[in-house]
């Protein structure tokens, strides 16, 4: 698998690893305009690091889901095209605001991702949609978004086992969730995220 | 636009000029089923010139509608949880009056009652043998209930105050920082007091009779209830409390003003802490 352009290995503070080139976010390691892309903080990232079949090339248009504080969108608009990050928490919302100031084309929006009639009259079919949403129900929002994707659009997503159900067992979700999000996609893979995230599925899928 | 749209087919851009007010309206409140080439339809329909003005307009317009829309809808969150933590206090005197009648009516009608919230929990699991003891099993459940009730409110605002104010509540605990906010009347109104004031919130009848002359000034309010103030030998106490106002008064500026979380702010309020105990023990 290759990295999409704008996504390097790159030796940094001494360790190797990905890196995107951005304004600095918080105190995160960097080298020159370099910024670590750090997969223990990062399922996207993990993602990468693990060589899932991503299809990522580079400035794609991205929708996405969950982006909480900014951490990995941040990486996501430095190499991709427009961005749009919907978080529903107003407290993260204000430091991806932070992130999205230095950034041009990434478009922070304040919207519950289970609601996208609220901005689909503002985001544009998009060629990616990332998700990462921490909340009961993950494979009904990826469901309900599946009218942003294009015709031959992928859906990057981590299903987070715990948010579903704290008692059952994570394979068991994971089962449920894949054949739940089958209703609107074609699942190209789905892995673990160990040893960067527990309990955790990554899923590349397309429009079915 | 073409004017046969439906408002279900028009962009956040469709009412109003770039650089008015109405784009913040349109994105917290426009509606449509899909997504459409918004770029392409508001350079054809004369909003941008270009895609990059386009886009330039848009990040604009996102950037500020988020970041007001967050900043609101955390004040609210702010005002949620001062109701939560007065309701909580209401909820224990409450509860303890009622109490205080349950176990004086036990004690007419059984050889022992326990007084007490704990004592309520008894009397609401007897079996009543009378009319009256029906009434009196009765009033203990409603005491229980509150009880109860009192529980959930404190696990709201533990599962809350985090979120609107992290650092405040990292120092102080989610229930002090409630507390703190809502004397205050609100995250804004205590981020603007002088941490003296701070020091101070919660005794104001004793502030005021100082201030009239005769009694002494308050050395704590509400902080009392904090270990770093209430563990401190009494000489100390009025160092602790100071050095921990100072301390809270920065973290609930850095909530309301940045958000940034400060873990060092801890760090800093333990060694100060240390530095005012060990003074006794030399």
């Amino acid at each position: 698998m290759t990295l999409p352009a704008g996504v390097e290995r790159r030796r940094i503070d001494g360790t190797d690893g990905l890196a995107t080139r951005g304004e600095q976010v918080g105190s995160e390691p960097t080298d020159g305009e370099w910024r670590r892309w750090d997969p223990h903080r990062s399922k996207l990232g993990a993602m990468l690091e693990l060589e899932f079949e991503t299809g990522l090339a580079g400035e794609e248009t991205v929708l996405y889901l969950g982006a909480a504080a900014g951490t990995t969108v941040s990486h996501v608009a430095d190499f991709a095209g427009p961005t749009y990050a919907v978080e529903f928490a107003p407290r993260p919302m204000l430091d991806l605001v932070d992130v999205a100031t230095d950034r041009g084309h990434l478009f922070p929006l304040l919207k519950d991702a289970r609601k996208p009639e609220t901005y689909a009259h503002v985001v544009e079919p998009v060629d990616v949609i990332v998700q990462d949403v921490a909340t009961r129900g993950q494979a009904a929002v990826a469901l309900r978004n599946a009218r942003f994707l294009c015709p031959d659009g992928r859906l990057l997503l981590s299903v987070k086992s715990r948010s579903e159900d704290v008692t059952s067992d994570p394979e068991a979700i994971f089962e449920d969730v894949t054949a739940d999000l089958k209703d609107e996609y074609e699942i190209i893979e789905a892995r673990r995220l160990e040893p960067y995230h527990d309990d955790h599925l990554g899923v590349v899928a397309r429009q079915s | 636009m073409t004017n046969s749209a439906t408002p279900d087919e028009r962009g956040w851009f469709a009412d109003h000029s770039p650089g008015d007010d109405g784009a913040s309206a349109a994105i917290t409140e426009g509606r449509a089923e899909s997504p459409r080439d918004w770029p392409g339809l508001a350079v054809e329909g004369g909003f941008a010139d270009s895609e990059a003005e386009y886009y330039d307009r848009l990040h604009e317009a996102t950037v500020a509608t988020a970041r007001a829309q967050a900043r609101a809808r955390q004040q609210a969150d702010d005002q949620q949880v001062m109701h939560a933590v007065r309701a909580i206090d209401d909820c224990e005197a409450t509860a303890n009056e009622l109490a205080e009648r349950v176990a004086e009516w036990a004690r007419s009608t059984a050889d022992e009652a326990p007084s007490g919230i704990e004592g309520a929990h008894q009397v609401a699991a007897m079996e009543p043998s009378s009319p009256a003891e029906e009434r009196l099993v009765s009033l203990a459940e409603r005491v229980v209930a509150l009880d109860e009730e009192a529980a959930q409110l404190r696990q709201y605002v533990e599962e809350t105050m985090p979120a609107v104010a992290p650092n405040l509540t990292a120092l102080a605990g989610p229930v002090l920082a409630a507390r703190l906010v809502s004397l205050a009347g609100g995250l804004e109104s205590l981020a603007k007091q002088p941490s003296g004031t701070v020091q101070v919130l919660g005794a104001e009848d004793a502030l005021f009779a100082h201030l009239q002359g005769g009694a002494p000034s308050p050395k704590h309010g509400i902080i009392y209830t904090h270990e770093y103030v209430r563990n401190t030998p009494e000489s100390d106490r009025g160092s602790a409390a100071r050095a921990l106002a100072g301390k809270l008064t920065i973290a609930a500026r850095i909530d309301h003003y940045s958000g940034d979380r400060r873990p060092e702010l801890a760090a800093d309020l333990e060694e100060r802490i240390e530095t005012i105990r060990a003074r006794d023990s030399e």
